[in-house]
């Protein structure tokens, strides 16, 4: 991986953004098997309608593993000091999500160069459905 | 009305074993595409040790448990009526395959909002590994409608 130097990054800078396939059911049930969140409002049609919902809908942290994916494609992940997350809206099914950042400020601390990122996931619409922040360390 | 009684008081610790498969199964269900993710030569080749851990799949096993909502009756949380409002991760170390990793929770705070209409409560983790690193400390903010 060819990392990015941190004299050559700028307050402003966008990360590469990473577009994600749209979320099938296909997409919920292998991210409830794998991460082992098995609440069934996200694979189970009818838990969800008895729970007053149209449909399934995404796990909140499904986004956010699409966030630790948009940082771990620009640097090592080892250089990630801390990465953190609000969750504002629900990500419904057929939600195509796209995962943003910039940097927004550079800085020194416990002897590093690092860089703090503001990060966040919108549904096709544009819609915020994450906010958060990631500091790196370059 | 969640019980403040808890605040500061310490959840039941857990360990978890970081299994290979799982990790794949983890990359595939997420998209990743990165082989450092799936590929052990990939993983050595970046100089990693094994396949790493990815940055929230900490999170994934901190939920490993046989019931990691035991707890919500001691606070007085209805799981029909919680939300995850906040997560963040603060990382000390990389954690690999084939490590042994403890989790020790507690309740960092309780407040409420709007007169008593929304609660809030505040869980910190501390994750170690096997040979008591330092690996991660986690914080999640769950809101009570």
């Amino acid at each position: 991986m060819q990392q990015p130097s941190y004299a050559a990054l700028a307050v402003g800078d966008a990360l590469p953004p990473l577009a994600m396939p749209v979320i099938s059911r296909t997409t919920l049930a292998l991210y409830a098997g794998a991460s082992g969140d098995h609440n069934p409002i996200h694979i189970d049609l009818d838990f969800a309608r008895k729970a007053g919902m149209a449909d399934v809908f995404a796990h909140g942290m499904l986004s956010a593993a699409y966030l630790g994916r948009l940082l771990t494609r620009w640097v090592p992940q080892q250089n990630i000091r801390s990465l953190g997350m609000r969750f504002i809206g629900i990500t419904h099914l057929y939600s195509t999500v796209r995962c943003t950042g910039r940097i927004v400020e550079k800085f020194e601390a416990e002897g590093e160069q690092r860089l703090r990122v503001e990060i966040s996931t919108a549904n096709q619409y544009g819609e915020t459905k994450i906010a958060g922040e990631a500091v790196i360390a370059i | 009305m969640f019980n403040r009684a808890m605040i500061g008081q310490a959840l039941s610790a857990h360990e978890a074993v970081v299994e290979r498969g799982r990790l794949r199964f983890f990359a595939k269900a997420i998209g990743e595409t990165d082989p450092v993710y799936t590929d052990e030569a990939a993983a050595h080749a970046a100089g990693h040790t094994s396949l790493p851990v990815p940055p929230t799949f900490l999170f994934c096993l901190e939920m490993e448990q046989p019931d990691p909502f035991a707890w919500f009756s001691q606070v007085g949380i209805d799981i029909a009526r919680i939300l995850h409002g906040e997560q963040q991760f603060t990382y000390h170390a990389m954690a690999y395959a084939g490590d042994t990793l403890r989790f020790e929770s507690r309740v960092a705070d309780i407040y409420d909002k709007k007169g008593g209409a929304l609660e809030f409560l505040v869980k910190e983790t501390r994750v170690s590994n096997q040979h008591g690193r330092h690996i991660a400390d986690l914080r999640s903010v769950l809101v009570q409608r």
